[in-house]
């Protein structure tokens, strides 16, 4: 901080060479286009990462104005050199500025509350922002009457803030990027300083300043090439559509998107359900087994944290009590608790008929006690050797002891026309166990043709009893789920056993030969 | 599944950026413990400065001398026969010699012995305590059924080769025409010899060893080392060559130029499982490792147990055993007359507590250290998934196991793995040298560097290392061994001073320890009169 018994008492003085305030009146413009870019950047990313644009653009956009005012309030704690600390501001928006969109996408798949690192960021590139104006029309006041420096320094901003607004939509984004324009204007920024410390050279030792201004530059440069490889990192660029959401549990990646009206659920990158057609798996899932049940109380979910089968499941009053085994809790939390998730399961997860339980199913259904009179099972699709544990043989006798004798269950079961060698072996594996296996599906668009099993001490049979207003299922249609044409049609597979994961090797040579 | 590869690569960036960073400050210790046998109380066996016992004299009818696999089996055979009057002392506070296992809030985990392959046929003791213990279920076909819970699940081994994870532990990529030729030369050797019967109608190699023919023509491997075997055969490729090394240092500890032809063949030509299902070629293993048959073995035999006494002389007078054994908590010395003891400890340990009775003999041991490490994300890595045994060939070390791999199926969540090394490039005592002369943290260093060489995606997801020292970790199968007079005379010892100790066999199995034990308790209860079925 400066002495405060030295009063204002250098700035560009009459003295200065005319050059430098040519620089100085082109770097109002500059830093005036680049402030505004910024502001952009950090609203655009603000609403493509966290969703809901006109929340993020507000708050950026006041917070951003509000450090600017605190930056001008600052600047009367500068008392001396006004030119050096306005290079020295230069330098560090150019660092900040220019690495805020990479800074950014990297941080936001690794920091713990993204909005944090968002805010701090906007309000140190603002309060800088809001030093500059203030300092620029100090050092200028010499050259000036006070009339015209005001006129010329506002329209100036004004002229910057102008190019930048439509630059920004109409060329900076759709060609350079949210990363490369970062850069770019940060490289404006630093260019501003060294142009000036290049003209004071003669004035006062500029060395430090410099040899800053130009590791800053060069960091810019190298971030601009490498712009296309920042990208590639970072993992919202791995989603089509704006990420909501994303949290690293102990267990998964959990990574929620949103376009419009349409919401996913990502779970390690494999998407889980979309907001556009999920009833038609849902209803698929849940209702061929209650709509076969006589008096369904009490349900078991194995899987689908995120509430959505149980919701179907909740809407058939004669069901008294549901109990769902999720293994992470932050899935249930989520779906439970953010609201905007909790009206996609109709707050399933906090009905006064569910038990929501979290832990491993592969332990659980080993201890636990039935009887279920319909188990439904909703695990992710056998993509890993721990996950194909919860397909075999074994875990299916543990079911299929929960299950009442006039009970029936179903799996979701992956694709039986991308890979009917794995969808069949959840059959094969079910009978093994002892049960009666039953294969169904249903066209879901996000997914493609999808498949059930449904299993029972007794074959199921035809008669199912569907309640009214389904948006998917009609006693036709759901008749129609049971026929399999040639190329989905039952074929021979061996059993899923814990020692031989059959159905984890068969998914991931279908899967893989059908992902080219 | 290309995208967690992207954000792991992400994270591990600017981890590395962030330590290259805080490069000059100094890394926080690991959290941990540096444990192991008790020496302190096996080196006072060793010096013998004991207090003289005073005192009662209790009488007991057989006296176990040893705690670990081979005395608790002595113990449930006992039990099992319905024989109450014995009792096990044991020098450490807890029983179960190499197949002890720890527990922390993550899992338990093994600190030796791992896993138990479904026995062969001929292994009837054994099979009727897997039974006891529900890990056989049922019968098909006359041949055991094993609970599907406790065969190690699938994937059971993958290999780090050529920088990517495969399943198996045979490099199955990469390998010249020679390589393949020998490789499969190799195996077809070993499936003959499987099938071999010696000329006194016996097979070549058998679990238990002494099921084994005594034919020369297969006793004769005894004389030769497993590298000469090797070499006279014309096993020269070099793949094959340390995949025969990795088999040699994992269950023997040993170099392949220490062990013995015979020794090292048996590796590959012994197991004969008997099983229905095609399960014959598995194992039976947990969390815990073969610390789970100890707790139930202790179960059923834990009033005999007292833990912490060592046994520091035992003869014999007339026709019974003076036992004289260190009470660790109370500081004093007890002297036992039994019927008869059974010396169930290593035999480096009997030779000095049993002086009249046996010797030193050519018994030669590897050390080992096995690490147990908590981390708080599961390993991954390019290749094949994570799998229960996960080797690398660019290690010295064994790999490691997954505690979890059969508890758990879901996510990414922490485990506990258990790495394992042994020391066998040194001579013994220079190795064991070693081992207690490093300290915690270099022990972690050397582990965490081993670890994050075969996965690097483990890099600050290790949260502890708990490193477990085992001094006389496993009887060598030296060349000669077999025909050393030591272990004949030990073998065949009369009561009342019998010996029972994996040791014997020369082979550090649980099959071999139990079989040990069993025998003995036979012995001891037939010169004590009392009526059994004999299950040898």
């Amino acid at each position: 901080m400066g002495d405060p018994v030295r009063g204002d008492e250098d700035g560009a003085e009459p003295g200065a060479p005319a050059s430098l305030a040519v620089i100085l009146l082109v770097s109002v413009l500059v830093v005036a286009t680049c402030g505004l870019i910024y502001e952009l950047l950090a609203g655009t990313l603000a609403s493509y990462l966290l969703g809901d644009s006109v929340t993020q653009f507000s708050t950026v956009i006041g917070s951003y104005l509000f450090a600017m005012g605190i930056g001008s309030y600052l600047s009367r704690h500068v008392r001396h050199n006004e030119i050096g600390v306005f290079v020295r501001v230069e330098i560090l928006i150019a660092a900040l500025g220019g690495w805020s969109a990479a800074g950014l996408f990297l941080l936001f798949p690794i920091v713990e509350d993204f909005r944090v690192a968002l805010y701090a960021l906007v309000l140190a590139i603002g309060i800088l922002v809001g030093l500059e104006i203030p300092l620029l029309i100090r050092i200028l006041r010499h050259r000036f009457a006070f009339r015209d420096l005001v006129s010329n320094v506002l329209t100036y901003d004004y002229i910057g803030a102008l190019i930048a607004s439509l630059l920004f939509p109409l060329v900076l984004v759709p060609w350079l990027g949210m990363i490369r324009t970062g850069f770019v204007f940060g490289l404006a920024n630093v260019g501003v300083a060294v142009a000036l410390l290049l003209a004071l050279r003669g004035r006062q030792s500029v060395g430090r300043d410099l040899a800053a201004a130009l590791i800053v530059l060069a960091s810019l440069i190298a971030g601009l090439l490498a712009a296309d490889r920042i990208q590639r990192w970072s993992e919202v660029a791995f989603y089509a559509e704006p990420v909501v959401y994303a949290r690293s549990t102990p267990y998964q990646r959990i990574v929620i998107t949103r376009r419009g009206e349409d919401l996913r659920l990502y779970l390690n990158g494999n998407l889980q359900f979309s907001t556009r057609d999920e009833y038609r798996y849902h209803e698929a899932l849940v209702w061929p087994v209650l709509g076969r049940i006589a008096n369904p109380k009490q349900v078991l979910i194995l899987g689908g944290g995120d509430g959505l089968a149980a919701r179907e499941v909740l809407r058939d009053p004669r069901v008294s009590k549901v109990t769902l085994v999720d293994l992470d809790p932050e899935m249930t939390h989520l779906f439970r608790d953010v609201p905007q998730l909790a009206q996609l399961n109709r707050h399933s997860l906090s009905s006064p008929r569910m038990q929501v339980i979290n832990g491993d199913a592969f332990r659980w259904v080993r201890e636990a006690s039935g009887p279920y009179d319909a188990i439904l099972i909703d695990f992710p699709d056998p993509t890993e050797f721990s996950l194909g544990k919860l397909y075999t043989e074994s875990f299916y006798r543990e079911v299929a002891r929960l299950l009442a004798p006039a009970g029936v269950m179903t799996v979701q079961s992956t694709s039986p026309l991308i890979a009917p060698r794995s969808y069949w072996t959840v059959a094969s594996t079910l009978e093994a166990a002892g049960l009666s296996a039953r294969g169904y599906h249903a066209y879901v668009p996000s997914f493609g043709e999808w498949g059930f099993t449904m299993a029972a001490h007794a074959p199921p049979g035809d008669t199912v009893i569907l309640p009214a207003g389904l948006r998917f299922l009609t006693q036709a249609s759901e008749r129609a789920m049971f026929d399999f044409p040639p190329d989905m049609a039952r074929r021979p597979t061996p059993v899923n056993r814990l020692d031989n994961q059959a159905l984890v090797r068969s998914f991931a040579e279908e899967w893989g030969h059908y992902d080219g | 599944m290309a995208e967690p590869t992207r954000r792991d690569a992400l994270k591990a960036g600017a981890v590395g950026a962030g330590a290259l960073a805080l490069g000059s400050c100094a890394k926080p210790a690991m959290a941990g413990t540096l444990d192991g046998a008790d020496w302190r109380r096996g080196h006072m066996i060793r010096d013998g400065k004991f207090p003289a016992p005073n005192g009662a004299e209790p009488r007991v009818g057989i006296l176990i001398a040893g705690g670990g696999v081979a005395g608790l089996a002595a113990a449930w055979r006992m039990k099992a026969a319905g024989f109450d009057d014995f009792v096990v002392l044991e020098l450490e506070d807890r029983v179960g010699g190499n197949a002890r296992s720890g527990r922390n809030p993550v899992s338990a985990y093994p600190l030796g012995a791992h896993y138990l392959p479904v026995p062969n046929k001929e292994a009837v003791a054994l099979r009727r305590m897997l039974q006891e213990f529900g890990m056989i279920v049922g019968e098909e076909g006359g041949a055991p059924i094993f609970d599907p819970y406790q065969l190690c699940a699938d994937l059971e081994e993958r290999l780090l080769w050529r920088g990517g994870w495969q399943e198996g532990l045979y490099p199955a990529s990469g390998l010249s025409r020679e390589d393949e030729i020998q490789r499969d030369r190799f195996t077809q050797a070993m499936a003959q010899l499987r099938n071999a019967v010696g000329a006194d109608g016996r097979p070549a190699f058998a679990i238990p060893r002494v099921y084994s023919s005594a034919d020369p023509a297969y006793t004769a491997l005894d004389k030769v080392s497993f590298a000469a075997w090797l070499d006279d055969h014309g096993y020269s490729s070099p793949v094959l060559r340390a995949y025969l090394r990795y088999c040699c240092r994992d269950d023997y500890g040993t170099e392949p130029d220490d062990v013995s032809a015979w020794a090292g063949l048996h590796y590959f030509a012994a197991r004969r499982g008997w099983a229905a299902r095609g399960d014959g070629d598995r194992e039976l293993t947990w969390p815990e490792g073969n610390g789970r048959l100890v707790s139930l073995l202790l179960e059923q035999t834990a009033d005999h147990v007292r833990p912490a006494h060592s046994v520091f002389a035992i003869a014999q007078q007339g026709d019974e055993a003076v036992v004289d054994s260190f009470d660790h908590k109370a500081g004093s010395s007890t002297r036992w007359h039994a019927s008869c003891v059974i010396v169930a400890m290593p035999h480096f340990v009997a030779a000095r507590v049993a002086p009249a009775h046996t010797g030193k003999g050519r018994f030669r041991y590897a050390p080992w250290v096995v690490a147990n490490v908590t981390v708080n994300r599961h390993p991954k890595g390019r290749g094949v998934g994570l799998a229960w045994d996960n080797v690398s060939t660019g290690s010295d070390s064994l790999g490691y196991v997954v505690a979890t791999h059969q508890s758990a199926s879901g996510g990414d969540g922490p485990t506990v793995l258990t790495w394992y090394l042994p020391l066998s490039k040194a001579s013994p005592p220079e190795a064991r040298k070693l081992m207690m002369t490093r300290t915690l943290a270099a022990w972690q260093r050397i582990i965490e560097d081993d670890l994050l060489t075969m996965n690097p995606d483990l890099a600050g997801a290790i949260d502890r290392i708990d490193v477990w020292r085992w001094g006389h970790a496993m009887i060598s199968p030296t060349p000669g061994f077999l025909t050393d007079p030591v272990r004949t005379a030990a073998i065949e010892a009369r009561p009342p001073v019998l010996f029972a100790h994996s040791d014997l066999s020369g082979l550090s199995l649980f099959e071999e320890a139990h079989y040990r034990g069993v025998v003995a308790a036979e012995t001891a209860l037939a010169h004590l009169g009392h009526s059994f079925e004999s299950l040898i």
